[in-house]
């Protein structure tokens, strides 16, 4: 009977668990192998364009002739801006070609960082920030939000192909915690940006979108009307005098 | 309850990793894999072959190949002995035995010419595997895939009993003795001149001194072994052998690859010129026909041309050789087959002279050889009497060569094959007399460098077959012309009169003179390119030609 009941315990438990592990979560944007599909393949030709041609002669400058290799992470971020916000497998043989080395040595590069999309990402690719301050701070919500204002899943581009919404580590602005980070691929490594928007709601973050969909630049940083970058809402509290010089100083003396 | 729940209590994700395909030598088991990197790091440092990675990152991390790729590399097998877990198994070996199941005999590898230390481990009457025995002088822990897997050719076509070609064209098997008889019959009918002995690719020292004194009591001297080409240069050592030694190699800092193809002819060997490329920065010049390097090297030319502007100084890459600390000439044993290779040789030796390649503290001119009999057959003095001895044989005794030009054979001449597979040369033989293979014998071979290596016996030999010295000692008493020796001891006395470095086991004995002292050559130096010594790394003897595993190499590896 005591035998029965302890393993009836034991399955409640178990039940209670398997259901935490289903809602594990997934960073990583693609599978750590390719696999060939028409628009990402080995055979398909890709170069740099015209205006980028110099930009990678400039990347190349910045390293000795023998360390040409350490151009490798500006080269694939150049290659993500022009093909759109994702580099597929013959951009990253054309970098290996450029830096002249074996192109797993870019794959290994290429899947490691999270930054680097090995998958088609909108134009307008949204990451949520997941790390603990701004899980505090509601970022869950933030991404259910946004998920259910597109309607689509996490990693997953609209049908119009303009958003896509991803999950990041942290981006440093715990301050101004919940943020998001937009990264705008709509006008090539021309009109790239990269912005955070911060102490957003569930509510301004599709605001925001729709800011962008109508092609407008809503203002990045704080979202919070009330602050000032990162400075405490409604003005300083603290600290209101003027700052004082540091006591003994008098270094002649010393 | 009393012992526990029968459900595990682990309710996390599995990680689990999705399986690579690195082709038929190395299977994967991803799942077991703790991305320690030994194998990145062999297939990147020692292979030179750069296609395995470590992808992603965290508990997302995986060692793989990003895109559908084959290993393609010669030295592929040795990331199963690297790997800590078993993730990358034998393919060929996977569930086939137990290890303590095995039994262990130390031997050596007759694939090429490098002589690389194995173990064939057993089990009954069967190779289940081979690995790499540890030898820092010849192949250091690790072995060509071909010396790996090759041992399932040794299960197939496999000659059981003596056997006689009828009236019909058909074999059908015999008693020894009766096999025996027809051979020393037919062997005493013809002139003495018109019988012709070859020797094959892997045969031991102790049948081709066998074979050479029997055809010598009968009266002829034409004995060859294959590979060694028309009119073998054997009085000197130095002329064919690794003058540097496979470990010194190392030390070389420029090397002139006349002719050759080390990565495909000697894998081991190639490993050793990488490792020089590596550390020593060695400036590597290949003259042949286009092929792959897995380090860095400079495609000079195709043909003798080439070679006479090095040796005039009118080509770039002389000065390099002039200029080196320790520079390394190899020139391939293809070049034995070439009408002219007496006058490549004194070009290159020329080159020598004045690049100042062989020097009291060290000898830089080499010859890499092919095959791993022909430096002892060399030894014992296998060279053939006339340039044309098979065109004019009537009575051909083939001592497994099976790499002959059979149309080169006279249609009245009587063939004798003796060996262990049912390969080429048995489609021409009369009689087919069944010897031992290498896993089966005692026998003796010289490596590239001159290096004495035994092989022992690991398994016992096939239905009838016998040692390849003892079917000649009972053809010579048969024969009425008996060789005076019964045992493998008495047989190396007489080995010691002829060439006593064959008796120095595991000794590495270098040349005494340099062959700069060789006469003028009389022929003139052809302009035709080199060729390739060997098309298909994956096949080239009877054994490796058996071999599923290999074909399955040859099938998948090479297509392009």
């Amino acid at each position: 009977m005591l035998a029965r009941r302890a393993a009836q315990r034991l399955a409640e438990i178990r039940q209670a668990f398997r259901h935490s592990a289903q809602a594990s979560r997934s960073l990583s944007t693609a599978l750590n192998y390719h696999i060939d599909t028409p628009d990402n393949n080995p055979n398909m030709p890709w170069k740099f364009s015209e205006q980028n041609q110099g930009k990678v002669k400039e990347i190349l400058s910045q390293y000795p002739s023998n360390y040409k290799q350490s151009a490798v992470i500006p080269l694939l971020d150049l290659a993500q801006q022009q093909h759109g916000g994702w580099i597929p497998v013959s951009a990253m043989n054309e970098v290996a070609r450029i830096v002249e080395v074996a192109p797993i040595r870019v794959y290994e590069v290429a899947t490691f960082y999270s930054m680097f999309n090995r998958i088609t990402v909108g134009k307008y690719h949204l990451l949520v920030c997941g790390t603990t301050p701004c899980m505090i701070r509601g970022s869950r919500d933030i991404e259910d939000a946004l998920l259910k204002h597109l309607g689509v899943k996490r990693n997953e581009v609209t049908k119009d192909g303009l958003f896509s919404v991803g999950e990041m580590e942290c981006m440093g602005c715990c301050v101004n915690a919940p943020m998001i980070a937009v990264a705008d691929y709509s006008n090539g490594s021309e009109g790239y940006s990269y912005n955070y928007y911060e102490d957003v709601t569930p509510k301004r973050v599709v605001e925001i979108v729709e800011m962008l969909r109508k092609g407008e630049k809503p203002p990045h940083g704080t979202q919070n009307p009330n602050r000032i970058k990162a400075g405490p809402e409604g003005g300083n509290t603290t600290l209101l005098s003027e700052p004082q010089p540091p006591p003994c100083r008098n270094l002649e003396a010393c | 309850m009393a012992f526990g729940s029968d459900r595990g209590r682990f309710t996390e994700m599995k990680r689990s990793v999705v399986d690579k395909n690195l082709g038929p030598l190395v299977k994967t088991v991803m799942t077991r894999c703790i991305q320690c990197t030994r194998c990145v790091r062999f297939a990147s440092e020692i292979a030179g072959t750069q296609d395995l990675g470590m992808l992603g990152r965290g508990s997302g991390e995986e060692i793989g190949t990003y895109v559908e790729k084959l290993m393609t590399s010669e030295l592929s097998g040795n990331v199963i002995d690297i790997c800590p877990v078993g993730a990358l198994t034998s393919k060929p070996f996977a569930f086939k035995a137990r290890n303590w199941e095995l039994k262990g005999t130390e031997s050596i590898d007759v694939t090429d010419a490098v002589g690389s230390n194995i173990r064939i481990d057993s089990r009954g009457p069967e190779v289940m595997r081979i690995l790499p025995r540890l030898n820092e002088d010849v192949n250091e822990e690790w072995i060509s895939d071909k010396t790996r897997f090759c041992y399932d050719g040794l299960k197939r076509q496999r000659l059981n009993d003596p056997m006689i070609r009828g009236p019909d064209g058909r074999f059908k098997a015999v008693s020894w003795r009766d096999a025996l008889a027809v051979v020393a019959e037919v062997m005493h009918q013809v002139k003495p001149e018109e019988i012709v002995g070859v020797a094959g690719k892997l045969s031991d020292a102790e049948s081709m001194m066998a074979l050479k004194d029997l055809l010598n009591k009968m009266g002829s001297n034409s004995v060859s072994c294959e590979g060694n080409g028309v009119q073998p240069q054997a009085d000197l050592r130095s002329g064919y052998l690794l003058n540097t030694g496979i470990a010194d190699l190392e030390k070389a800092d420029a090397f002139l690859l006349v002719g050759t193809q080390p990565r495909i002819e000697a894998a081991m060997v190639n490993a050793r010129i990488r490792k020089a490329v590596r550390s020593n920065f060695a400036k590597v010049g290949y003259i042949g026909p286009a092929t792959e390097f897995n380090y860095d090297s400079e495609h000079l030319g195709t043909g003798p041309q080439t070679l006479l502007e090095i040796a005039e100084g009118r080509h770039p890459f002389s000065s390099a050789i002039k200029n080196a600390k320790n520079p390394a000439i190899i020139i391939g044993a293809g070049i034995f087959e070439r009408e002219d290779k007496d006058a490549v040789f004194s070009v290159v030796e020329s080159i020598a002279k004045s690049a100042n390649v062989v020097r009291p503290d060290w000898n830089g001119l080499n010859v890499l050889l092919l095959h791993a009999a022909q430096a002892a057959a060399l030894d014992l003095g296998l060279v053939p009497e006339s340039d044309n001895s098979i065109e004019s044989a009537k009575f051909l005794y083939i001592m497994g060569a099976d790499d002959l030009n059979l149309d080169k054979i006279p249609s009245d001449a009587f063939v004798v094959y003796q060996g262990h597979h049912g390969d080429q040369s048995v489609y021409r033989a009369n009689v087919i007399l069944p010897s031992s293979a290498f896993t089966e014998k005692e026998g003796t071979y010289a490596n590239t460098e001159g290096r004495t290596q035994q092989t022992l016996p690991a398994v016992p030999t096939v239905g009838d077959a016998r040692d390849d010295w003892k079917i000649i000692r009972a053809l010579s008493e048969v024969a009425g012309v008996r060789l005076p020796y019964d045992s493998l001891l008495d047989i190396r006395e007489r080995m010691k009169m002829v060439a006593p470095n064959l008796l120095s086991m595991d000794e590495r004995e270098p040349a005494t003179f340099s062959s700069l002292i060789k006469p003028e050559p009389k022929k003139e130096m052809s302009m035709t390119p080199f060729k390739a010594a060997i098309e298909n790394f994956y096949m080239t003897d009877s054994i490796t030609r058996a071999s599923k595993i290999m074909a399955q190499c040859t099938a998948q590896l090479l297509k392009k």
